[in-house]
């Protein structure tokens, strides 16, 4: 969903339409990763992100803002052989 | 026992024995079974996280970084590019170089997919990975992959969770003999005799999940590989006997009693 805070804006404020992890997500225009990880109760460690098949670093996740479109894969370790 | 640890790129491993953390009955019995193994080295796979239900503990908690070494893997990959993005996200998540590439081709046999496990260890290899391919006993494969600069090739014994035991021996012996890089027997050990099966083939370490993981009690299988690996291993230094068709007796064959001079 989109982050509560900024979702009060909307009239004034554009969205973007993004995927995350396969769902559709409309979220306001200038949403950054590491708002993106906060709306979804997400800690900014223990996962990775990649954004249209690139790898976002951990660094640039509070610099790096969405854009109509993309396509975030947030992944994390689990059991496996 | 005199012997030289397992190096593996940069990576030197004092187990000869690498497991998986999947299919265990619960993560305190996974603990116990890795260090019952003895390994230094478990594998983990890369998966979307859960929007649902995100809090929590993740797998991460329960292994100890400071005893074993992360090996990613690319587990549930078709194709090249899905396994190059994976490995990508996985060297992010755990600030390792190390990748154990696998793509597959079958969903029923999950065999390799050759063509797309080359592909993908060209690229992963040029992206500075220390890349452990997954791969069919097949000598020429194997070949390739180490002439594109893979650390290891990691041929199976038999398919992945059968647990059918190191069905092609020749062709692990082949690959062995063959390749100057360290070869892991991948998949198929489904108990003891099977990892000390594929040790007394030469090979340098053997790759396990389900055969200690789907055991009755899992803690104490990990125990019996640790033992299986150190065997099969010092059997194979020690270098075994000849065959031979008939008998040749242990005791002596002269000074029998009640025989005539």
């Amino acid at each position: 969903m989109v982050p509560a805070r900024k979702s009060r804006r909307l009239d004034c404020e554009a969205n973007v339409n993004a995927t995350v992890n396969g769902e559709r997500r409309t979220l306001p225009e200038g949403t950054t990763l590491h708002e993106l990880l906060r709306a979804l109760d997400l800690p900014p460690t223990g996962i990775a992100i990649a954004v249209n098949e690139q790898v976002v670093r951990r660094a640039s996740f509070s610099s790096h803002t969405l854009a109509d479109g993309d396509a975030v894969e947030i992944i994390r370790a689990v059991a496996g052989g | 026992m005199n012997d030289t640890p397992l190096r593996i790129g940069s990576y030197e491993l004092p187990s000869r024995l690498i497991v998986g953390t999947g299919k265990y009955p619960s993560h305190e019995v996974m603990q116990r079974a890795h260090e019952a193994s003895g390994t230094s080295m478990v594998t983990v796979a890369i998966r979307r996280i859960s929007l649902d239900d995100p809090s929590g503990k993740t797998l991460l908690d329960y292994l100890d970084r400071t005893k074993y070494t992360i090996l990613p893997n690319t587990a549930g990959c078709r194709t090249a590019k899905e396994a190059v993005l994976t490995a990508q996200l996985a060297r992010e998540l755990l600030e390792t170089d190390l990748i154990k590439l696998e793509v597959i081709g079958d969903a029923e046999t999950l065999y390799p997919d050759t063509v797309e496990t080359l592909a993908a260890a060209r690229e992963l290899v040029r992206d500075g990975f220390t890349v452990l391919p997954y791969i069919v006993d097949d000598p020429t494969a194997c070949r390739q992959l180490e002439e594109i600069g893979c650390a290891a090739v990691m041929p199976l014994g038999a398919p992945i969770g059968s647990g059918l035991g190191i069905c092609n021996p020749y062709s692990i012996a082949i690959i062995k003999e063959r390749a100057s890089i360290p070869v892991v027997v991948d998949a198929g050990v489904g108990t003891a005799s099977d990892a000390a099966i594929a040790m007394e083939l030469g090979v340098d370490a053997v790759l396990m999940n389900t055969g200690i993981a789907a055991a009755q009690d899992p803690v104490m299988m990990a125990h019996a590989m640790r033992l299986a690996v150190q065997g099969g291993r010092m059997a194979y230094l020690a270098g075994r006997m000849g065959k031979k068709l008939y008998a040749s007796a242990s005791s002596p064959m002269t000074d029998l009693i009640g025989s005539t001079k």
